[in-house]
C-alpha cells in the first residue's frame, strides 16, 4: 500500500487481496449502520439540527475574518499566543520553534488530523524531539509507523490481535505471560505505558474541533480523555488546526457537537467535550503555562473562494468515509491521502493537485450515501463532479475516454443514428451470443466481462418498435 | 383520474438509453401502466440519451448539449415519464443546474424539471393509481432502492406501495436494500474491482433473504446484478418494476 494518491488503482488491488482488512471493514459498516439508525431514532429532531448545523457553519465561513481576527484578540487577552500559517512548512517550522523556545525533550500528542496534514511527527522528530501519541489508535499506529485510515477510527483497518502483536513487539517490559486477550487489557498496558510519557512530556500538542471567537477557546471532542491530559498537564499546551474551524460563539459549538458525536461513533455524546481558554490562571488548579495556537491554512482559503467552498464546512465527523461503500470496499490507506472516502476525495485534490489525485474523485458510484450522511450537509457528489469537470477541462483522463464521450455526444445528436447505431451493436452481441442471454467473454469489454457476465440485448429498439406497431 | 380519452393527459414518455437498446420490453411495461392509471402516452422519437455519461465523467458541455435537446424534445408534455430514477434525476436536479447560467434555457429547463417523475413515483404519487389485485404469483421478491431514485427524488415507499397493492408476490426485505450495487454508470468499469465487490455485498443481502427474483426501478443496476448473479451461478432473477406490475395488471397488450 503506498501513501501515494496516484497509486490508487493499485492500491485498490492490494486492498482487495486483505482479509484482515476487509473484515474489518465490513464489521465497521454493520456496526455503524445499526449504531446510526438507533441514535436517530431517539432524536426526531436530529433532521432540523443537521440544518441548524449547515446555517452555523455556512454562518462561521461567511463570518471566518472577522471569527478569526477575535479568536486571536480573545487568546492573546487569556496570555496566549496565535500563530498564523500559511502551509505544512511553516506550520511545522512555528511548531518547532516554540517547542525548542520551551526547553522541550518530550512531547505529547493528542489526536490531530491537520497535524497528519502537514506532517508535523516527522518534523519535529527530525529536529530531536520525542514525540508520543497519546490516543489509544493513533500510539498504536506510531508504534507500527503507519497512518491512520479514518478520521475518528484511525486503526480501524486494524484487528484486536494485531493491537496486542504490536505491543508484544514494542514493549520490551511486557511480561510474556500476560493475557492481552482482552480489550480492556490493551487499553490498560497502553495507559501504562503512556502514563510515562504525560508525566515526562514539556509540550502537549493537541487537535481542535472548534475554535470560538467569543472567548478564544478551543474545543476537543474525545473519547479517552488523553487530549485532555496532553493539554493541561505539560508546561506548553500548543493546538494545530485549520483555520475553517473558527465559529462566532459558544451556543454555536454547543449546536455543532450534538451532530458531531452523533454522526461520527453514534453517541449521543462523546465521553469528553473540552473547552481549553488560555494559559493557566494565577488561581487555577492546573493548566499549561504557555498556551499557543497554530492556525494552519494550506489551501483553505483558495477553497473558501471558489465553487468547491462547501467542503470547509466540515466538522470532520467521519461519517462520510463510514458509511462510504468505496471506502468499505478498500479502507483508507488505499486512497494515500491523510483524508480518505468522501471528503478526502474533495479536499485532496485541493492539498496535493489535482494531477496527483486525479483517481479520487473517480472513486465514487455518486451512490450519495455520503451526503444523506453529512451532519452538515456538504452536497460530496457534487463537488467530486466539480473536480471530475476540472479533470477533463486539464485533459488529466485517459484518452480513449475522451474520444469514447466525444462520439457518444456526437452520435446522440442524430437520435436516428444513435439508435441505428445501437441496434447494430445489439445485433452483434446478439449473433455473438448465439441464443444465449448472456455473454461471458467480449473483446475490448474485459472491464465489465472481467467480472459479470453481460446481458444480451432484447433485439430492436424501444422507440423503432414502438412507431412501427404504434404505426406513427 | 381521467377516465375519457378526449381529456386523458399526455405523457412524453423518456425511454432511457438502457431500455431503448437493452430492454425494450420494459418500456412497453411502463408505457401500458401509464396508460392503465388514464394517461395517453407519446414517445417522441427525437429523444437520445439524459447526457449523464458526460456529465458524470466531467463533459459539462456535453452534458449541457443533451439537457438542452431533452428540454426542447420534452418541454411541450404535461407530463414527462421516465422508467429510471437516475435518468429522471437529470431531468428534476441537474438539467436546471447545468443550465443555470444560460438566461434562454434556465427557465425552460425548470419548468421541465417541474413535470418530470420517474415512473412508479407518477403512477403512485401523482396518478394516484393501485394496480388491481392480481392472483397470488408464485414466487418472492426482493427490492433493489437504486440510488438516484432514492436519494435525489426519494422514491422507497412508492414501489412497495404499488406492489403491496398487486397483492404478490410476496416481498422480502433485504438487509440494506439502499445501499449502492456498484453500477454507477462509468464507474463500473473504471473501477471494475470494487464495483463488483459491491455488487458481491448486494448479492449476499438478495440471496440471504431467500427471494426468487430481485426488483428494481433502474436498468442499469438491474444489468450489472444481473451480470454478477450470473457470473457466481446463482439462479435469482432479476426484474425491472414496470414488468413486475404490469404483468400483474391486466391485458398485457396496451403497447402491441
Ligand atoms: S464531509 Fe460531512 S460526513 Fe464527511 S467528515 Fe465532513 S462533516 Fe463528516
Amino acid at each position: 500500500m503506498h501513501a501515494d494518491s496516484a497509486r490508487f488503482p493499485d492500491n485498490v488491488t492490494a486492498a482487495r487481496r486483505d482479509p484482515m482488512l476487509l473484515g474489518a471493514l465490513q464489521r465497521l459498516q454493520r456496526d455503524a449502520r445499526a449504531g446510526r439508525a438507533e441514535v436517530i431514532a431517539r432524536l426526531p429532531e436530529f433532521e432540523a439540527l443537521r440544518d441548524a448545523a449547515r446555517e452555523i457553519r455556512n454562518g462561521a465561513l461567511a463570518n471566518l475574518a472577522a471569527n478569526l481576527e477575535r479568536f486571536e484578540e480573545n487568546v492573546i487577552a487569556n496570555g496566549g499566543a496565535v500563530h498564523w500559517c500559511r502551509d505544512a512548512a511553516e506550520a511545522g517550522a512555528a511548531v518547532t520553534r516554540i517547542c525548542r523556545e520551551a526547553g522541550a525533550r518530550t512531547v505529547a500528542k493528542g489526536k490531530s488530523m491537520v497535524s497528519e496534514e502537514i506532517a508535523l511527527n516527522a518534523a519535529l522528530l527530525g529536529a530531536g524531539f520525542d514525540v508520543v501519541e497519546t490516543d489509544l489508535g493513533e500510539y498504536v499506529l506510531q508504534l507500527r509507523d503507519e497512518t491512520p485510515s479514518h478520521i475518528v477510527i484511525p486503526a480501524i483497518h486494524l484487528t484486536k490481535d494485531q493491537f496486542a502483536e504490536t505491543f508484544r513487539d514494542a514493549h520490551d517490559a511486557l511480561p510474556e505471560d500476560r493475557s492481552l486477550e482482552e480489550a480492556r487489557a490493551i487499553t490498560d498496558e497502553a495507559r501504562g505505558a503512556l502514563r510515562d510519557v504525560f508525566l515526562r512530556a514539556d509540550v502537549g500538542i493537541t487537535g481542535a474541533n472548534f475554535l470560538i471567537a467569543e472567548t478564544g477557546s478551543v474545543v476537543i471532542v474525545t473519547n479517552e480523555g488523553n487530549g485532555d491530559l496532553a493539554q493541561s498537564l505539560p508546561r506548553t499546551h500548543i493546538v494545530v488546526t485549520g483555520i475553517e474551524k473558527a465559529l462566532g460563539t459558544v451556543e454555536e459549538a454547543l449546536t455543532l457537537v450534538r451532530v458531531l458525536a452523533r454522526s461520527a461513533t453514534g453517541q449521543e455524546i462523546s465521553a469528553y467535550t473540552t473547552f481549553a481558554t488560555g494559559a493557566r490562571r494565577a488561581d487555577d488548579a492546573a493548566g499549561p503555562e504557555a498556551f499557543h495556537v497554530v492556525l494552519v491554512d494550506n489551501g483553505r482559503s483558495d477553497l473558501l473562494g471558489g465553487p468547491k467552498r462547501e467542503i470547509l464546512r466540515c466538522i470532520r465527523c467521519g461519517a462520510c468515509q463510514t458509511v462510504c461503500p468505496v471506502y468499505g470496499a478498500v479502507g483508507g490507506h488505499a486512497y494515500g491521502a491523510v483524508y480518505a472516502g468522501p471528503v478526502g476525495s474533495v479536499l485532496t485534490p485541493a492539498l496535493s493537485g489535482l494531477e496527483t489525485a486525479k483517481h479520487l474523485p473517480e472513486a465514487s458510484s455518486f451512490c450519495g450515501a455520503c451526503e444523506a450522511v453529512c451532519p452538515v450537509r456538504i452536497p460530496l457528489p457534487r463537488l467530486l463532479r466539480l473536480w471530475r469537470q476540472d479533470a477533463f477541462q486539464a485533459h488529466l483522463g485517459p484518452t480513449a475516454l475522451r474520444w469514447g464521450l466525444f462520439a457518444w455526444s456526437a452520435l446522440t445528436a442524430w437520435p436516428g443514428a444513435y439508435r441505428a447505431a445501437g441496434a447494430i451493436g445489439g445485433r452483434v452481441l446478439r449473433l455473438l451470443a448465439m441464443g444465449r442471454p448472456r455473454l461471458a467473454r467480449l473483446p475490448f469489454a474485459g472491464k465489465w466481462t472481467g467480472g459479470r457476465d453481460l446481458p444480451v440485448p432484447e433485439g430492436g429498439t424501444f422507440v423503432g418498435q414502438w412507431h412501427r406497431r404504434r404505426g406513427k | 383520474m381521467p377516465s375519457d380519452t378526449e381529456t386523458r393527459a399526455t405523457v412524453g414518455f423518456f425511454a432511457t438509453c438502457l431500455v431503448d437498446l437493452f430492454r425494450p420490453s420494459v418500456g412497453f411495461a411502463a408505457a401500458r401502466l401509464i396508460e392503465r392509471a388514464g394517461y395517453r402516452v407519446v414517445v417522441p422519437r427525437a429523444q437520445s440519451c439524459c447526457g449523464q455519461p458526460g456529465y458524470n465523467s466531467g463533459d459539462r458541455d456535453a452534458a449541457r448539449r443533451a439537457a438542452r435537446r431533452a428540454v426542447a424534445v420534452f418541454e411541450g408534455f404535461e407530463h414527462v415519464v421516465a422508467p429510471s430514477g437516475s435518468c429522471a434525476a437529470m431531468f428534476v436536479h441537474h438539467f436546471p443546474d447545468l443550465l443555470s447560467d444560460d438566461a434562454g434555457w434556465e427557465g425552460r429547463a425548470r419548468a421541465l424539471a417541474g413535470k418530470t417523475c420517474e415512473l412508479v413515483d407518477f403512477l403512485a404519487r401523482v396518478a394516484g393509481w393501485r394496480p388491481e389485485a392480481a392472483p397470488p404469483a408464485a414466487g418472492s421478491i426482493t427490492y433493489h432502492d437504486s440510488c438516484a431514485g432514492l436519494r435525489e427524488l426519494g422514491i422507497r415507499e412508492q414501489p412497495r406501495a404499488l406492489i403491496a397493492a398487486a397483492g404478490a408476490p410476496e416481498l422480502r426485505e433485504m438487509e440494506g436494500p439502499d445501499i449502492c450495487c456498484g453500477f454507477g454508470g462509468t464507474f463500473c468499469v473504471k473501477y471494475p474491482a470494487i464495483s463488483e465487490a459491491m455488487a458481491d455485498k448486494k448479492i449476499d443481502a438478495i440471496e440471504a433473504t431467500g427471494a426468487d427474483t430481485v426488483v428494481g426501478g433502474d436498468l442499469g443496476c438491474l444489468l450489472h446484478i444481473e451480470g454478477r448473479l450470473s457470473r457466481r451461478g446463482s439462479a435469482v432473477g432479476t426484474s425491472h418494476v414496470a414488468e413486475l406490475l404490469a404483468a400483474g395488471s391486466g391485458d398485457g397488450m396496451g403497447g402491441d
